[in-house]
């Protein structure tokens, strides 16, 4: 049992559920700092809405503090209680829906969009740096640096605009707005992926186009110095095909910062691309934490920082954990 | 009979010469060493006769012969990407100055030993394996240290893996690059024999590039010294030793001290190597040589043959007194 204790895994579980634990108790304390009383706001508004039982006036004072004679060590129970049953109480922007089923209807599009947009910018970034920096010096180095710096500097949100100017409103190719077409039901349905992927393809070129420049910038100037190790040149001299030179000696061990950075932007990718889908007016977290922001909706925001702080510790977890698989070095001997 | 034959290769940086005009032979079976100091353009030779090269590097002329046994000899310098691939390790395997780096340190050893003999071998990985264990234990490196990552080996051991490696394929000639240079002397020690012992059993040629003359001369049949891009002295390591002709291999045999010989005055080479952007019209040691002669500053010596020994020096050539007079 100690043995196993004190192996790096057990370590980075325990270290990454103390992050967790104090994310959430961070959620916890930030409202009860603010100035003036965030509950008795909330109440106000709720009452503007529609009556408030006793029962949500009390969830209110459990999530963020307020007039009621309970100590702080008793609400701070009662919310982490509440948090592992995933209630959060209602959103204002949306009354009378619950936040959890708000944030969960934003998650799904958030990840389908953003999540696949960065898959694809990573994949597609890397393969080109890949190109770019075996032969550093080349045609296709130079173009495509050159390119990628002027990608790189273009501002997202502007290209946003220019995409939905030109595709959207002029050609008329892809939908103006939103994620999906209002009449069809959300589902694992061809018309609902259809309309889906249909309304998904302005925002992730956005995406894609401006972040695919990072990547491939990264992946070259690592392939580009990568190459001149002995044990490419070995390779090489081995006699073996210039693709598995590339791949399994070069690309293979040019690769990997690119992991690590790749994990941070896969847990920023709850954060939702707030521009991004503010242009679209795209149903995505982004979206959701700028309503949030506007009217005020403290327990929605609540709701996303929690789990946008969540999702980007259980993406560095995961990473960290396939890490120690790709590259022995980071492995402790046991 | 010559495994390998060189004739008057140049390898050039953009106009920079950093191999002029060498020539020489490496017979089957020998150890032929490579000495010069640092700029004298002994690795970027062993780069360009194994066709490693890289750019800004490039091979301006000359023509490297390999002549294998049991077929039509080849050319090197004119060889396909796909011909080059075909020879490299099933005939010229390398062994690099670092072991340190010339491992890829994500891969196991032995997956570094597999690819190898499977991209000359159609054999099953497994049988790769245990080829590469077999290899392994050549070198005094135990057979399960096959599965270990080359950071899991000390250095040592990686030195000693990257020679067990180049012997993968059975190659008729290994070229090395000062591959004793990161280990201790004990280790040094320890890996020249056991590559001796090698060499012995399976009869292959070795280049050994390096700058160390005392190690070359217990170690090689024959030594070309290399100053500034070119030859200027090629013998026996015996003759090298002994009875050194070009005043710079005798200035470099005068500077180490030997273990066996009677006690004699070291002395080093005065001066600096020359730079190679701005060579000397004469000869490129004339401004270091103790000998100099007033000629040395306008001709350039060539290597003349005398005795089974090459050396590139005007005081060695006859006709010296004859072209002093015919010149004034």
């Amino acid at each position: 049992m100690t043995r196993l204790l004190g192996t790096p895994f057990v370590q980075r579980i325990g270290f990454y559920l103390l992050a967790a634990w104090s994310a959430v108790t961070i959620n916890f304390v930030l409202p009860r700092l603010m100035p003036g009383d965030p509950a008795s706001a909330i109440l106000f508004k709720m009452s503007e809405l529609g009556p408030v039982s006793d029962q949500q006036e009390e969830l209110v004072h459990r999530l963020f503090g307020g007039a009621r004679g309970q100590s702080w060590w008793h609400e701070y129970v009662s919310y982490l209680n509440g948090i592992l049953h995933l209630d959060f109480g209602r959103s204002i922007s949306f009354y009378p829906a619950t936040v959890s089923s708000v944030v969960k209807s934003g998650f799904l599009w958030t990840l389908l969009l953003v999540g696949s947009a960065t898959v694809i910018a990573f994949v597609l970034g890397t393969s080109l740096g890949i190109v770019a920096g075996w032969r550093p010096g080349r045609a296709v180095d130079s173009v495509g640096s050159l390119v990628s710096i002027f990608l790189h500097s273009l501002p997202y949100f502007w290209v946003a605009l220019i995409l939905v100017y030109v595709f959207a409103f002029t050609l008329g190719w892809f939908p103006l707005s939103g994620g999906a077409d209002i009449g069809v039901v959300p589902g694992f349905t061809p018309d609902f992926l259809n309309s889906a992927v249909r309304h998904a393809m302005l925002p992730a070129a956005t995406i894609v186009l401006t972040s695919v420049s990072g990547w491939m910038i990264h992946m070259r100037n690592m392939m580009a110095s990568v190459v001149n190790e002995d044990y490419v040149l070995l390779a090489q001299a081995k006699g073996l095909a210039g693709h598995r030179v590339v791949f399994s000696y070069a690309a293979r061990n040019a690769v990997l910062p690119s992991i690590s950075g790749f994990a941070v932007s896969i847990g920023m990718v709850v954060g939702g691309s707030l521009l991004t889908e503010m242009v679209f007016n795209y149903p995505g977290l982004g979206s959701l934490l700028n309503q949030a922001i506007v009217n005020v909706d403290y327990p929605l925001m609540q709701g996303l920082f929690l789990i946008i702080s969540l999702t980007v510790l259980a993406a560095n977890f995961v990473v960290d954990s396939l890490y120690v698989l790709i590259d022995p070095r980071t492995r402790e001997a046991a | 009979m010559t495994l390998l034959e060189v004739r008057d290769l140049v390898v050039e940086y953009g106009t920079v010469r950093a191999v002029d005009k060498v020539s020489f032979d490496v017979g089957r079976g020998e150890i032929f060493g490579v000495l010069g100091e640092s700029g004298s353009g002994k690795t970027t030779l062993m780069t360009a006769i194994t066709r490693l090269q890289r750019p800004p590097a490039r091979i301006a002329g000359g023509t490297v012969a390999y002549r294998p046994a049991d077929g039509t000899p080849v050319e090197l310098v004119g060889c396909t990407p796909k011909q080059l691939r075909e020879l490299r390790w099933e005939r010229v395997a390398v062994v690099f100055q670092s072991a340190m780096s010339s491992l890829n340190p994500v891969m196991r050893v032995g997956t570094q030993f597999a690819d190898a003999i499977r991209a000359h071998r159609s054999v099953k990985r497994a049988e790769a394996w245990d080829r590469a264990a077999e290899l392994l234990e050549l070198v005094g490196i135990p057979r399960d240290r096959v599965g270990s990552y080359p950071h899991e080996l000390s250095g040592g051991m990686r030195q000693r893996a990257a020679i067990a490696l180049s012997l993968a394929c059975r190659p008729d000639l290994v070229v090395m690059d000062e591959p004793t240079t990161a280990v201790d002397v004990v280790m040094q020690r320890q890996i020249l024999d056991n590559l001796k012992e090698l060499q012995a059993t399976f009869g292959f040629s070795v280049l050994f590039v390096t700058h160390d003359l005392s190690l070359l001369v217990e170690l090689a049949d024959r030594i070309m010294v290399m100053y500034a891009g070119r030859a200027v002295e090629i013998a026996s390591a015996e003759d090298i030793y002994r009875d050194p002709q070009h005043p710079y291999t005798q200035g470099l045999r005068d500077s180490f001290p030997s273990l066996h010989g009677p006690r004699r005055e070291l002395r080093g080479i005065g001066g600096a190597p020359p730079d190679l952007r701005h060579l000397p019209t004469g000869c490129a040691f004339e401004p270091r040589c103790p000998q100099r002669v007033d000629d040395c500053r306008e001709t350039l010596p060539l290597l003349i043959e005398r005795d089974r020994t090459q050396a590139a020096c005007l005081l060695l050539d006859d006709r010296l007194e004859v072209r002093h007079a015919g010149s004034r």
